[in-house]
């Protein structure tokens, strides 16, 4: 700002405003809490008025699987931090390793949820399934919302993929470092957001009886 | 728009680089020209004016719809459009004016345009975000606007999308709902950028009790837009779903409530009201210390007054739903909330009036558009309570009385408030000014046009006409006759002022930098203002009205007091 050079080019006239930026990402991070909580409140309507046969349809989820994918993202959420605070101390191979790893245990969640959703698929559970139709309207409600609110964060899952390749694209050519690390931290943010909304997921879905 | 104003640079004798000083429509030396420096563009004042040209071209479709409707409304039987037609006009005018007109509205163009200026800023806090968010915008516009001559045909359900016919008509509505998510997308990606640049990018010196009010109402408002746009946005997603491979979620067939559908999209679509309306009222408290020449009365209870209007009425949206069949508990406790909205609100009307008590009124054409709100927002607002009241909204619900108050709050308040802060900002945007007397006979036309449209609806709704209705019965024959002079009176108000508008900004004459002699910020920039607004960053020492300090330092609007 302070240039007073008589340059023709534009000047540079933003500075970095870290501040501002985790701000931004903050309130990203709250409107999608929101986008999520459209779908809490229609579970927990339904829940109060079908709580018996959402208990029964719950049985019919493997807890083994959501209990390992919850451990799964879990250690994601801890590669990823220690990714970024990697990156801040310069250790660039460590972060980039811990970055490969969290981007490992993302895919090793979309395989299990794969292999559970192929399972329910072949009893014939599916949104639109015939057999969902037939079933009693507080188990059909909870598999539909067990498809949305599951295929919402597995989306999110697939979305923080692509943006942990790009930013470690960006980490070797050098554009994200230690004294420019705000688009990894602001990921690890939204990573951990993911991680915290299956976290409820799994006791509503799975654990319930 | 090339010739550059004499801008404080100038006069300060010392030669500024480009971007500090000339005019924002001129192309930045050694980068893109013409279309493509304005398509790629991260100016907020350019990306306003984008906008501008987008939601004035919708206004105009969203208003000869709307013409359309009283035109088959002028006689009872079918005049020019059946019944099915009709259905798609409204449902078109409703869709087209909410989501592409009035709630972008405001914020996406005057807030874009003039908040980084009010705030001493060269640009919001995330420009390259600001201009995805009018792709966003525009994308959400194209599927709308495709979604009328796809699929099933042009939707029919009104803009409100209620379950369960929403999920059984034929027409085209999963297009239109998916459309109306990325408008809110496009929506709370703007709130976002407001919300940060105000918390941001203050000029040094402004605390948060010495920003103009206009900034108070975008702030209040973009909170709402970030707390309220993801809620309809996963809604209509859920009705999406349910068309496209039955969910089940709101149809009572299968377990689902179609109520729970209408208590989800007004959590949205009551909060989004306010989107519209306060920085309508922001614009307002903008204009009245202007043009009375003196500080606004209660700055800091109309300040906090927009804040406890965007969070108590995030908590009424039931007062929509009063004959659905709610709780007796859940509707005394709406009605309750309802009226307590209404403080806040008579607390703002009350301050302006007091605004100009003893003030030194110029009666300018901002001031008439200002006056022209509260008058008609007050109407709106006192109509509001008939609604918010239980018993009398068993009478007045779905009648004409709720198109005539919506009406009178959107646009008699939020719409007025827009036309308000075009003719307040115009010279600063264009550089021009308009023709004034043009402009107020537009005004007088708009202001008449608009009652004898909208005061016989109130009146036909406690006749008991009901809203939505193709064909009636011949007691109301007479009002609807009225209503539809009002709406020629009013559409040909409304285009001898964009006409105006449009000339001023081609051919008008050349505007100084703070025409008015107004005390923010934004009038201490050249008219038009350079890309970088200004030409060192502004220090505030004062309030955002005290018109006693900026007389004492004000080099622009008294050149002969300056040393």
């Amino acid at each position: 700002m302070s240039s007073m050079n008589a340059t023709t080019a534009a000047p540079a006239h933003h500075h970095a405003d870290p501040v501002g930026a985790k701000t931004g990402m903050w309130l990203f991070l709250f409107t999608e809490l929101l986008l999520f909580g459209g779908l809490f409140i229609v579970y927990a309507v339904y829940r109060q008025r079908f709580g018996h046969e959402f208990g029964l349809a719950a049985q019919e989820l493997n807890v083994t699987m959501g209990v390992t994918n919850t451990i799964v993202l879990l250690t994601s959420s801890l590669t990823m931090v220690l990714s970024v605070g990697a990156l801040q101390r310069g250790r660039i191979g460590r972060s980039l390793a811990a970055l490969v790893a969290t981007l490992g245990l993302a895919g090793v969640f979309l395989v299990i949820k794969y292999f559970e959703w192929s399972a329910k698929h072949s009893h014939g559970i599916f949104p639109g399934a015939e057999h969902l139709h037939a079933m009693p309207h507080g188990e059909g409600l909870f598999f539909n919302l067990y498809f949305m609110m599951t295929g919402l964060h597995g989306i999110h899952v697939v979305i923080g993929m692509i943006v942990m390749l790009v930013v470690l694209v960006k980490i070797r050519n050098g554009s994200v470092n230690a004294a420019n690390q705000g688009v990894l931290e602001y990921t690890g943010l939204y990573w951990h957001l993911v991680d915290l909304i299956w976290i409820f997921l799994l006791p509503l879905f799975y654990l319930t009886n | 728009m090339t010739d550059s104003q004499v801008s404080a640079a100038a006069t300060a004798g010392a030669a500024q680089p480009w971007g500090y000083s000339g005019s924002y429509f001129d192309d930045p030396p050694g980068g893109r020209s013409g279309m493509m420096s304005w398509l790629l563009t991260t100016d907020h004042k350019r990306i306003g004016l984008m906008y501008l040209a987008a939601l004035g071209t919708f206004f105009i479709v969203g208003m000869l719809l709307g013409l359309l409707i009283r035109l088959e409304l002028m006689q009872p039987g079918e005049q020019f459009i059946n019944a099915r037609t009709y259905n798609s006009v409204f449902t078109l005018h409703g869709v087209i004016m909410i989501f592409l007109f009035i709630v972008p509205g405001i914020p996406a163009v005057l807030g874009n345009f003039v908040l980084p200026l009010q705030l001493g800023a060269d640009d919001v806090a995330f420009p390259k975000l600001n201009l995805a968010s009018w792709y966003v915008y525009m994308v959400g516009a194209v599927m709308a606007l495709v979604s009328l001559f796809t699929g099933g045909g042009t939707p029919d359900t009104g803009w409100t999308f209620y379950a369960p016919y929403s999920v059984n008509t034929g027409s085209n509505v999963t297009l239109a709902v998916l459309a109306a998510f990325v408008l809110g997308f496009s929506s709370i990606l703007t709130g976002m950028n407001f919300i940060t640049t105000i918390h941001r990018l203050r000029a040094k010196g402004m605390g948060f009790f010495r920003m103009p009010l206009f900034c108070w109402g975008l702030y209040a408002t973009s909170w709402i837009q970030v707390i309220a746009t993801p809620v309809v946005g996963i809604t209509l997603v859920l009705l999406a779903m349910e068309r496209a491979v039955g969910i089940g979620f709101f149809d009572p067939a299968r377990g689902g409530d179609p109520i729970l559908y209408q208590h989800l999209f007004w959590i949205y679509s009551h909060p989004v009201v306010y989107v519209m309306i306060l920085p309508a009222m922001g614009i307002v408290s903008e204009i009245l210390p202007a043009f009375a020449r003196r500080t606004i009365f209660g700055y800091k209870a109309i300040a906090m007054s927009s804040m406890a209007i965007a969070i108590v009425g995030y908590l009424v949206w039931g007062h929509h739903m009063f004959t659905v069949g709610m709780s007796d508990t859940a509707r005394w406790v709406f009605s309750l909330l309802t009226f307590l909205v209404a403080i806040p609100t008579g607390i703002k009307i009350f301050n302006w009036v007091a605004t100009l008590y003893k003030g030194s009124i110029e009666v300018g054409v901002p001031l008439l558009y200002a006056v022209g709100f509260i008058f008609l927002f007050s109407i709106g607002g006192l109509t509001g309570l008939v609604n918010g009241a239980l018993s009398t909204d068993i009478h007045v619900h779905d009648t004409a009385f709720i198109v005539g108050h919506f009406h009178y709050t959107m646009f008699g308040g939020a719409g007025i408030g827009l036309f308000a802060g075009m003719h307040f900002w115009f010279p600063k945007i264009f550089g021009r000014m308009y023709n004034e007397k043009r402009a107020r006979t537009a005004w007088g036309l708009i202001m008449i046009g608009f009652n004898t449209l909208y005061f016989p609806m109130l009146v036909l709704g406690i006749m008991g006409m009901p809203r939505r209705y193709h064909d009636y019965l011949p007691q109301f024959q007479v009002p609807h006759f009225i209503s539809t002079v009002g709406s020629w009176i009013l559409v040909g108000g409304i285009l001898l002022m964009i006409y105006n508008l449009w000339r001023g900004a081609r051919s008008g004459s050349p505007a100084p930098a703070n025409p008015w002699g107004a005390s923010t910020l934004e009038w201490q920039a050249s008219s038009p203002p350079p890309q970088f607004n200004f030409a060192k960053p502004p220090v505030v020492t004062h309030g955002p009205y005290e018109f006693e300090e900026i007389l004492k330092s004000a080099p622009t609007a008294t050149p002969e007091a300056a040393s």
